[in-house]
């Protein structure tokens, strides 16, 4: 499913990592640890088509993700360290939006279930108000009306949450992986789910 | 992906409504500025008849570029810049969804108010409407090609000073057909002209800008 060949980052004229090269199959679950300052975000964004590496390239289904553009882009959920949660807006709104934004079904009646799912039902106020963790929480509820989406890419996603949300998180991000589909994580932590590769930086 | 621009664009909307200030001060930027030059040069009619329709034209910029510095600013911080990217439309036409936004609320207010001002400056009736009209066919270009600069500039310190010298001479055409339209029907001649080529810069604008944008801000968010 999804191939990276030979990649290799540079930020600020050093080189974060050379020729690293891995395969994904439907099913399989990488995660990407190292320390600070190492390239995990940098490999993440590399793989979901942000960050031009510096040398390699990225293949989905065969294809080089370049020439996918948004066709590779629909096919992913892409977390980012930032939150992507407008601050005037509900946690539902937001959700509505980044899923009409990805281009993908209209969520309608879901969106209650998932912030249900983490939390968040009867929140209705702007996520200015909520906590760093609420925050993180409404950008995650994203992944449970993106069952149907193949590749998950979410950057350090354990971060700010509890540990009943983090483990929750974990139970979504392992459901995915039994359903068929792949996922990509980075993490510094120690976290409750056995990832069939692990890359160190 | 219609579906997206529109979705964006409500957005845009949305976020302007729950955050009144951002969206009203460019409005009362452009009032001010055009209410101050008849203050400072005195209440002599045929001078302020004369140079209204340019003062109008320069406020009408410079406010365009007030609200410019945050156009793509905010998205980049939440991170949902980087989910615009990664969505389902082609980013020219998600950058074209965030310059219309942009247009609604700091361009087409602009244009409204404008009859307003020009009566401060004594402007007949047939000239408030040529003044108006030019804004009406000015201002999108105006912001098509802020959003170009605001692209070029995302994350830079010192964007906003950079942004002003790399956009404002680009808005010179504009203000010079813009501004030559009224001067025009008030020497008693066809505005058509000015107002045609306005159109044509629009035109241009709408088909090449946003593919600027979008190559603009791929470079910016690296």
């Amino acid at each position: 499913m999804l191939k990276a060949i030979e990649l290799t980052c540079e930020r600020g004229g050093r080189a974060l990592f050379r020729g690293l090269s891995f395969e994904l199959a439907a099913g399989e679950l990488l995660r990407i640890g190292g320390e600070n300052g190492t390239g995990k975000t940098s490999l993440l964004r590399i793989v979901c088509g942000l960050l031009e590496p510096a040398a390699g390239e990225v293949r989905w289904r065969g294809e080089p993700i370049a020439s996918l553009r948004e066709d590779y882009s629909r096919e992913l959920v892409y977390l980012g360290h930032a939150p992507a949660v407008k601050d005037e807006l509900t946690p539902a709104e937001n959700l509505e939006i980044s899923c009409r934004l990805a281009g993908h079904a209209r969520p309608g009646a879901r969106i209650r279930e998932a912030l249900e799912g983490f939390g968040l039902a009867g929140r209705e106020v702007p996520v200015k108000r909520l906590s760093q963790g609420q925050r993180r929480r409404a950008a995650l509820a994203r992944l449970l009306l993106s069952e149907s989406i193949p590749l998950w890419l979410l950057d350090e996603p354990f971060s700010a949450l509890d540990a009943a949300a983090a483990r929750f998180t974990e139970d979504l991000i392992a459901r995915h992986v039994a359903r068929g589909g792949t996922a990509v994580y980075t993490t510094h932590q120690e976290v409750g789910i056995t990832a069939s590769r692990v890359i160190e930086l | 992906m219609l579906g997206i621009a529109r979705c964006l664009v409500h957005r845009d909307l949305l976020l302007a409504l729950r955050r009144k200030s951002d969206a009203g001060t460019a409005l009362i930027f452009f009032v001010i500025v055009a209410s101050l030059f008849p203050l400072g040069i005195g209440a002599e009619p045929d001078l302020l008849r004369a140079i209204g329709p340019g003062v109008i034209w320069v406020a009408a910029l410079l406010s365009s570029m007030l609200s410019l510095a945050r156009l793509f600013a905010a998205d980049h911080a939440d991170g949902t810049l980087e989910q615009m990217l990664l969505g389902g439309a082609p980013l020219g036409v998600v950058v074209a969804a965030k310059a219309a936004a942009h247009w609604l609320l700091s361009g087409l207010p602009l244009v409204l108010i404008a009859p307003v001002l020009a009566i401060q400056y004594g402007l007949s009736a047939s000239l408030i409407g040529v003044l108006t009209l030019s804004l009406l066919i000015g201002t999108p270009v105006l912001s098509m090609i802020g959003a170009i600069g605001a692209a070029l500039t995302l994350g830079l310190r010192g964007g906003g000073v950079l942004l002003s010298l790399l956009v404002l001479p680009l808005y010179i055409p504009v203000l010079v057909m813009g501004a030559g339209s009224v001067d025009m029907a008030s020497a008693g001649l066809a505005p058509q002209g000015q107002l045609l080529l306005l159109a044509a810069m629009l035109v241009f604008s709408a088909a090449f800008a946003p593919w600027a944008i979008a190559a603009a801000l791929r470079i910016s968010i690296e």
